[in-house]
């Protein structure tokens, strides 16, 4: 029941932020509802697993989180360097290290 | 709760949410947005998978579609603009027309399939049953989609990997992950903003 009720409870976080991802006025506000959106999703699919009794595949849960950590490390990227070549680490720029 | 009612509607409310997603993606002009609203789509037909039991997809959903293309479309990005050119409204007639004409004859057909988890289906009475009771003394995988992949059918996921990495490599090539995209993209004056 406790599970059925956190599952309730994030799809109606998914909802807000998918309303925020469509109406975002500035990018910025796009890129974190959409990485706060893959979030909720890992947070899903590890309830998911417990709601269904299968909890086998919790480490699908994990592979997202990564995935999600990935393409957004990778559009931040592109948003301040317009390059993927660009190493993070040797660049100059007063930037704090990733 | 019924635990069966409660998957169900766990599907609508998943479904509502990808639909409202590729209604977005669809109105979106900015092509950045675009790219970042596909990837939670993604993600989230990926947990839609998860749901309907396919774990096997959903791994591949969220490896490709999430992971690998959000970066890809990422970087054919820099080498075009960043905005879509609105299209007139008559030139899409035609492209909605054949989606709503596949679209009917695929709903038509899927009359004909057998009702959802019919153990005396074709796909699970004779070939799949039979899997299922010599895959434990052939190979002793736990998985049934894994042993069938990599050892039933060997030959033909080692051919699908040389094309999928021959694939990637043409994609590389094009895209150029090097120098070459560097001094294309400091030629663009515009900054970061949108």
């Amino acid at each position: 029941m406790m599970i059925a009720v956190a599952v309730i409870a994030l799809v109606m976080a998914l909802i807000l932020m998918l309303i925020r991802v469509l109406l975002g006025p500035s990018l910025y506000d796009r890129v974190l509802a959409v990485n706060s959106f893959g979030q909720k999703t890992v947070l899903l699919l590890g309830l998911l697993g417990f709601f269904m009794g299968r909890p086998d595949f919790l480490d699908l849960a994990i592979l997202y989180a990564l995935i999600n950590f990935v393409a957004t490390i990778a559009i931040l990227k592109f948003v301040r360097y317009r390059s993927f070549q660009v190493t993070l680490v040797k660049r100059p720029a007063p930037e704090k290290e990733v | 709760m019924n635990m069966m009612t409660g998957t169900a509607l766990l599907d609508v409310a998943i479904l509502i949410m990808l639909f409202i997603l590729a209604l977005g993606i669809i109105r979106m002009r900015s092509l950045f947005a675009i790219v970042m609203m596909s990837g939670a789509y993604s993600l989230l037909s990926a947990a839609w998978f998860v749901v309907l039991d396919a774990v096997d997809v959903a791994f591949t959903e969220a490896a490709v579609g999430a992971g690998v293309s959000t970066v890809l479309m990422l970087g054919a990005m820099l080498l075009t603009s960043r905005r879509a050119k609105p299209t007139k409204k008559w030139l899409s007639l035609a492209p909605l027309a054949i989606c709503l004409i596949t679209g009917s004859v695929l709903i038509y057909a899927t009359i004909d399939l057998p009702p959802f988890g019919d153990a005396l289906s074709p796909a699970n009475a004779y070939v799949g049953a039979e899997y299922l009771a010599s895959v434990k003394g052939d190979i002793d995988v736990p998985n049934v989609v894994t042993a069938v992949l990599a050892s039933y059918r060997g030959f033909d996921t080692l051919g699908e990997v040389v094309v999928v990495f021959t694939a990637c490599m043409a994609v590389v090539l094009l895209l150029g992950f090097g120098e070459r995209s560097l001094s294309a993209s400091k030629r663009t004056p515009d900054g970061g903003k949108d």
